[in-house]
């Protein structure tokens, strides 16, 4: 049942992952993207992780995502033109690259013996909500801390950068007067 | 039969690979930017198994801070977009090549 269903949501994860590299138009990739999320927050909860499947779902395929087709429909993107590339030799070298990745993968899951380790049950408690917040407010709070100071850095940041009458801006009115 | 951990890594590998190669191959910075948030993810699994067979919760917080430092860099990467397509009327990264406005 479980093979089953990691068959199901890893095809689905993969499918909608090649869509989001072979769509033209970046609207199409980034609901293609949400798929892929959607898909991954089914693995963890399979993984006995439920918290950070609900976030999955709201932070990424909520507020990231959401952001993302905002500034799409913001600037108008029209679809790829065909236009020749000048670095043409850019996809069979990606092509290349990709295939002895996955050559290096698959060459691990022969060689490499399977682990007897088995996945949790849902008796044990990690990756409840309770274990994640008793580890995330003691043991690991210096980290937290630093990423509250992260997230202060990136709105100041993106404030400065995505207003008109920044310090770009009114360096670009000095150009133009 | 239960998913071993292997499976979940050679999955994670195959959508890492496939977020390398759209950024390899896309044009549009907006695609490329979905394609890093598509390796993210990737490791981001790749975390969550550890954490789930070793049965350990450091995994999962590490996956935690992943998602904030996404969060921010989608923030501060979509703002270096706008004002790319405000200075450069296209979002192509082949014209967007020399650092100059």
């Amino acid at each position: 049942m479980l093979v089953l269903l990691f068959i199901l949501f890893g095809a689905m994860a993969i499918g909608c992952a090649l869509a989001v590299v072979a769509q033209r138009n970046p609207l199409y990739s980034a609901i293609s993207l949400i798929g892929v999320f959607i898909s991954l927050a089914c693995l963890y909860v399979m993984l006995a992780a439920p918290f950070i499947a609900a976030v999955q779902v709201i932070v990424y395929a909520g507020a990231i995502m959401v952001l993302v087709v905002f500034v799409i429909m913001l600037l108008n993107v029209e679809e790829e033109e065909h236009r020749r590339s000048r670095l043409r030799f850019l996809v069979p070298a990606a092509v290349a690259l990709a295939a002895v990745l996955i050559a290096e993968v698959a060459f691990i899951l022969v060689s490499v013996q399977e682990s007897r380790v088995v996945p949790t049950s849902s008796a044990s408690d990690v990756g409840l909500t309770q274990s994640i917040g008793a580890a995330l407010f003691t043991r690991y709070l210096l980290p937290f801390e630093i990423t509250s100071i992260l997230l202060l850095m990136a709105i100041v940041g993106a404030m400065t950068l995505a207003r008109r009458s920044g310090l770009l801006g009114s360096r670009d009115q000095l150009k133009r007067d | 039969m239960e998913p071993q951990l292997s499976w979940y890594l050679a999955l994670s590998a195959v959508l890492f690979t496939i977020g390398v190669v759209g950024v390899i191959i896309k044009r549009n910075i907006i695609a490329m930017f979905m394609c890093i948030e598509l390796m993210l993810n990737a490791v981001n699994l790749t975390f969550v198994a550890f954490a789930s067979f070793f049965q350990d919760v450091t995994g999962q917080l590490f996956v935690f801070i992943v998602m904030t430092v996404a969060a921010a860099e989608a923030a501060v990467g979509l703002g270096i977009i706008i004002t790319i397509f405000r200075n450069r009327e296209t979002l192509d990264v082949d014209d967007a090549s020399i650092l100059k406005l």
